[in-house]
């Protein structure tokens, strides 16, 4: 869509929307636990998935919990959606289960960051929402391309690294994480979030409860089919960073052994 | 739920003995759906957070924090698993109530009692044997957490001999209450629960009665202090006084006399969740136990890497195979016997009833087994930490302790092991399991030539199939002589009793242990089950050992001559290996696979 048509589409959109509870999107990556063991096979170009446990992006999760505050206490309504292939599931019905209201999974392997970030702008053109929640980048492959590309494919106002949301009708107060501080901004919806922890803390996130696991099996989970896209970056090789050594003990009185190790064993100094 | 079930022709209770089970119809933790899988993480999620990141508060004997957790437990919708629905709960399966039961129980013996106490013989009772208007009442309440219930069965001069009891309940006049009168302990829960359920006697009735008590210090409770105790330190255990505390007629539970067929049923539920309970504690042991080797070092050296560190961990991680393969497999079973009875018009409660009674057995073979391992494991798991493990400031002391209970509640091991036995006994007295003509043609075998018929020993199991099939024997060989020999009088011969149980119970693990990595092996390859393959035989190694020490002592116990030689000679023939496996190799490579997976992952993995 041209680009000022788009402008006017989406103002009509705002101001429709105003007399309408938002409409929330959380993206979703599906993502190693961080006690898997990591391998590669294929040569080391592919990841072995072989025995791993897989979760919600720990960033994400961030922004699904303050969704899911934005349900409670202003009416939104919380969809998640992620790019992926069938085994992504029980991690978007694990979204279902912690009170998102209907999932999205686009049924395509996640090859790169501009992929992904297409898929997901189709989902939001076609949904309607007006925020966009995305972690601010998956700990697995650590891209965080996604929530700029993404808001950038839909015109959508943006603000990466965000520890803190507040909505009030089309406005919004955001906080961001600076080197050494933090900034307050105020932008208006639609927007796109790039959330990490500080939208809400650890101890805020939802253990789902038994009966929002037995409702998640009846929500509905829409399997859609990936748009055209080019895979823009592909993989070479994977390396792992070389085993930790030992630890060595040096005496508290012997510095010049210590200034040796420094200087001729790990050429620091 | 389904036909297909009830068409299916599932093992019955006891039956495991005299019938091949295919590898396909057993449960496995690998079976679990996605939504069972979910809930397992939640439970996990809650023991990390709430539990197992506090555990010096339950070591401080912090009774108000047990009661705390028990109420986050209660609004995550833990406590509502088995529960019906239209009693607030979640109405799941067995196979669910076993999996949260399993995986709460992990971080410490007080919550885990305390869990175990209120949702099991706290409610239970309840739901088993109240009548609609109960129900309704109390259960909504205790299914939520906003109350909690106690068990009081236990007094001073009636433990194990449970029906002895001398709390006595007498109808007022006008017949609208009972007056109980009597002195219950070890009563857990009983500092913070707002509800007993109450053993007494009528009259000079031969059976007690159950009742439902409000908590009301207004009507003659008195609680005891709280005892000191060498485990367990925050579940809260006191004595409970009633002094002619007012119980209104309609707070009988079931019909007068009932009372001892409630607690003895109450108790086969309780049983084998206790097994489940005695899981999770010991995969936490193992992960615990493999961290520290992994970075303790000795002689330049990860203790890890030395055998005499191996041997334990493979052992310790064989134990909690052996266990998770019999537990699950025994609560299918439950699960779709309940299916059956409600498929041919039971209601859910005489279904659920007859259910879990059926598989009585299992119930007492799983709770002797895997409280033994939990005990064998934690204290394995000091030895691995050595000085360290012995100080209070590392998990495995309190494991230690805490698992120590578990030997004696639900009825202790010794009362469980004679109950296995005098239970298949009994039901093959009664025909229910065909016991007679198995036994009978293992007697002939004896007589006759040994066959040379030998199992092809490429295929996997070949020989581990045989060798099950032959400790069967052993089992009906020994038993049967044993009642042959004494018939009703064999209940006084206590250790005979014992050892047969002994067979039985290993029996019963190594059986489901194989089937369950037999199943694993066909579905994923061999290759992805190569530590379970190890652990498999492992485990019927050591299995083959205690039954034939144990039949040993049977046969010379009551057999004399040449009955007893011959019997001696068959036992050597029942457990005797063709291809010896090489013990010390399989615990290696067990110890490998879990010191690669950084503990114990079996229960996840597939």
């Amino acid at each position: 869509m041209h680009n000022k048509f788009r402008r006017i589409a989406l103002s009509l959109w705002s101001f429709n929307q105003s007399f309408y509870p938002m409409k929330i999107l959380v993206c979703i990556s599906n993502v190693p636990d961080t006690t898997s063991k990591i391998n590669f096979t294929d040569g080391d170009t592919q990841f072995d998935k072989n025995g791993v446990q897989y979760v919600i992006n720990p960033n994400d999760e961030f922004g699904l919990t303050r969704a899911m505050w934005f349900k409670e206490k202003q009416g939104a309504t919380v969809h998640v959606v992620s790019v992926g292939e069938a085994d992504a599931e029980p991690t978007l019905r694990k979204a279902l289960a912690i009170g998102a209201d209907e999932a999205i999974r686009v049924n395509a392997h996640p090859s790169d960051g501009f992929f992904v970030a297409r898929q997901l702008a189709e989902v939001v053109q076609k949904g309607e929402y007006s925020l966009v929640i995305a972690g601010r980048e998956s700990i697995d492959y650590n891209g965080g391309m996604v929530p700029g590309m993404l808001a950038h494919l839909l015109g959508m106002n943006f603000v990466n690294t965000c520890i803190s949301l507040e909505i009030d009708g089309n406005n919004a107060t955001a906080e961001r994480e600076i080197d050494g501080g933090k900034e307050t901004l105020s932008t208006s919806l639609p927007l796109v979030i790039g959330g990490q922890k500080g939208l809400v803390e650890e101890s805020d996130l939802r253990i789902p409860n038994m009966r929002g696991i037995m409702m998640a099996r009846k929500k509905a989970l829409h399997l859609v089919e990936p748009v055209e896209a080019p895979q823009r970056t592909q993989d070479q090789k994977f390396e792992k960073p070389a085993p930790k050594g030992a630890v060595k003990l040096v005496d508290a009185n012997n510095l010049d052994q210590l200034i040796d190790l420094l200087h001729n064993e790990a050429k620091v100094i | 739920m389904s036909t297909e079930v009830a068409e299916k022709d599932i093992l019955r209770g006891g039956q495991f003995l005299v019938k091949d089970t295919a590898c396909e119809d057993v449960f496995t933790l690998e079976d679990l759906n996605e939504e069972q899988r979910m809930m397992r993480e939640s439970t996990k999620e809650f023991v990390d957070r709430e539990l197992w990141a506090h555990w010096e508060r339950f070591e401080q004997k912090d009774y108000a924090y047990t009661e705390e957790t028990m109420r986050k437990a209660g609004e995550l919708g833990l406590l509502s698993i088995a529960v019906p629905e239209e009693f607030g709960g979640m109405g799941m399966g067995f196979v669910s109530t076993m999996l949260v039961c399993d995986y709460i129980s992990g971080a410490n013996g007080s919550f885990s009692t305390a869990f175990g106490a209120h949702t099991g013989i706290g409610t239970m009772p309840i739901t088993l044997y109240g009548t609609e208007e109960q129900k309704q009442k109390y259960v909504p309440k205790l299914a939520s957490g906003e109350w909690f219930g106690a068990y009081c069965l236990t007094e001073p001069g009636a433990g194990s001999d449970a029906n002895s009891g001398k709390t006595k309940a007498v109808l007022s006049e006008d017949g609208t209450h009972y007056k109980i009168t009597g002195q219950k302990m070890w009563i857990s829960n009983a500092g913070f629960c707002s509800l007993f359920i109450v053993f007494a006697r009528i009259g000079d009735d031969k059976n007690i009665t159950g009742f439902i008590v409000e908590n009301d210090p207004e009507n003659g409770i008195t609680l005891g202090d709280e005892e000191k105790k060498l485990g367990i330190h925050s579940s809260s255990t006191r004595q409970v006084f009633f002094n002619e505390t007012k119980v209104p007629v309609e707070n009988m539970l079931s019909e007068r006399g009932n009372g001892f067929k409630i607690a003895m049923n109450a108790l086969n539920v309780g049983r084998i969740k206790l097994a489940a309970a005695c899981l999770e504690a010991q995969r936490r042991v193992i992960n615990e136990a493999v961290n520290y080797a992994s970075e303790r070092v000795q002689f330049k050296t990860p203790i890890i890497e030395f055998g005499a560190i191996q041997a334990k961990i493979a052992e310790m991680a064989t134990n909690c195979y052996v266990g998770e393969s019999a537990s699950y497999r025994a609560a299918k079973n439950i699960e779709d016997r309940i299916a059956i009875r409600m498929a041919s018009g039971n209601t859910h409660q005489e279904a659920e009833l007859k259910g879990v009674e059926e598989y009585a057995i299992e119930c007492s073979i799983l709770k002797v087994a895997v409280s033994e391992h939990v005990q064998q494991t934690s204290d394995e798991g000091i030895q691995i930490f050595g000085g360290m493990g012995f100080s209070a400031d590392t998990p495995m002391e309190s494991a230690w302790r805490d698992a120590r209970i578990s030997r004696i509640y639900e009825g202790t091991n010794e009362i469980n092991r004679m109950l296995a036995v005098g239970m298949l006994v009994k039901k093959a007295m009664k025909g229910h399991v065909d016991l007679l003509g198995p036994a009978t043609a293992v007697g002939e075998e004896l007589m006759g030539i040994p066959s040379f018929d030998t199992p092809d020993y490429s295929e996997l199991f070949a020989e581990e199939k045989d060798l099950i099939k032959r400790l069967k024997k052993v089992f009906l060989m020994v038993a049967g002589s044993a009642v042959q020999k004494f018939g009703p009088d064999l209940e006084k011969h206590q250790q005979l009793l014992m050892a047969a149980s002994d067979i039985l119970i290993q029996t019963y693990l190594v059986e489901s242990t194989l089937l369950r990595t037999e199943k694993n092996v066909k579905r994923f390859g061999e290759e992805s089950q190569k530590t379970q393959i190890a652990m498999t035989r492992l485990g019927l190694y050591r299995a083959v050992d205690v039954v034939s020490d144990k039949a040993k002592e049977a046969i010379v116990s009551f057999a004399e001559g040449d009955e007893q030689r011959m019997m001696l000679m068959g036992l050597k023939r029942f457990t005797k290996y063709t291809n010896h496996p090489n013990v010390v190799g399989l615990r290696t490579e067990i110890a490998k696979g879990v010191a690669e997976n950084k503990g114990y992952t079996f229960d996840q993995i597939n």
